[in-house]
């Protein structure tokens, strides 16, 4: 399959999840069980992105569990994006440097 | 009121600023990602340019690569990228009046999760100019970093491209753990997902890598929304 037509899919499905609500729907959702559903969605969608495949990223099971280790302690002190991300790339790597 | 909008193009590209600087290192780890993948620079800019959206463009291209169906990219599209219905609602809410249909259809390209958190954390009512701005500076990052990282894909050693690549997964981290160390329901949610995940990698393996997100991701949601539902005034924070 030509990967343009991926690609248009992928962009047609994403903006028109972007545009329906906000250029036309006006009311509020009603139902609590929905509600609180898209409220634990991107949690839920997120992890099971992350969890087991973030062992696979780098190649290297060693390597990729320093990442982890680190993107988890400085997570959970709250440190901002771009520095958990970064610091779990460069513990990835300099773990690889001793292997 | 032409100054106006001028001041207003100027505020939102100010408040973008640290939301392209975050943008440029996420998507160098994604374009690196695509190049391992099989994807040119180019295509993988192109993907950035027209999708805006990092975890649905990570899920993305391993359906391109894996030569899964279209039906299995609008079902991985529209799972992963369902917050955005959300947010987009919720900010619909605080539209300046001079916000046409016109300019709601050209802002929702940019409603992302740092642009939605921003505009949603601000006092005043929203304008188009404003979004333009934030758009347009946090749209140059992304696609800026990910032409980057698909060039710097054949260019850097193995070593340093493959320790890159974990960028995104920890970015994901850096979402998820927060607010699953302050609410315990939402701790509750993430440990059946990772759960449920990990049992379809190694138990539950005829099942695609797309189709498996989907599935843990709408099971683990649908069992916090019944044993935990969710109070108003949170929703805004997703």
């Amino acid at each position: 399959m030509p990967i343009a037509l991926y690609i248009l899919v992928m962009a047609g499905v994403t903006y028109l999840i972007r545009m329906i609500p906000f250029t036309f729907f006006r009311k509020k959702i009603k139902s609590r069980f929905f509600r609180s559903f898209l409220y634990y969605i991107p949690y839920a969608v997120l992890t099971a992105m992350t969890i087991p495949a973030i062992f696979y990223s780098t190649e290297n099971f060693i390597t990729a569990l320093a990442g982890t280790a680190v993107a988890l302690i400085l997570a959970f002190f709250d440190l901002p994006l771009i520095v958990v991300a970064l610091s779990a790339s460069l513990a990835a790597f300099l773990t690889g440097l001793f292997l | 009121m032409r100054s106006d909008n001028r001041h207003e193009f100027l505020r939102g590209m100010a408040h973008g600023i640290p939301i392209s600087l975050g943008y440029l290192s996420v998507s160098f780890g994604f374009g690196i990602l695509a190049f391992k993948l099989g994807l040119s620079a180019f295509t993988a800019s192109v993907i950035s340019a027209s999708n805006l959206t990092s975890a649905g463009q990570a899920i993305g291209v391993k359906v391109i690569a894996a030569g899964g169906t279209l039906l299995e990219m609008v079902l991985v599209q529209l799972v992963i990228n369902m917050r955005y219905s959300l947010m987009a609602l919720s900010l619909s809410q605080k539209l300046h009046p001079s916000f046409t249909t016109g300019h709601r259809l050209a802002c929702s390209y940019g409603i992302t999760d740092e642009i939605f958190a921003v505009c949603s954390g601000q006092p005043k009512l929203i304008t188009p100019a404003y979004m333009y701005g934030m758009i347009l500076i946090a749209a140059a990052g992304w696609i800026t970093g990910t032409a980057l990282g698909g060039v710097a894909g054949e260019i850097l050693p193995d070593s340093v491209s493959d320790a890159m690549k974990i960028v995104l997964y920890s970015m994901f981290i850096a979402i998820v753990v927060p607010p699953a160390r302050k609410d315990r329901r939402v701790l509750a949610v993430v440990i059946a997902a990772a759960a449920l995940s990990t049992l379809f990698r190694y138990v539950l393996t005829f099942v695609s890598e797309g189709f498996a997100v989907i599935i843990c991701a709408a099971a683990a949601a649908a069992f916090g929304a019944a044993l935990f539902p969710h109070e108003e005034e949170k929703e805004a924070e997703t």
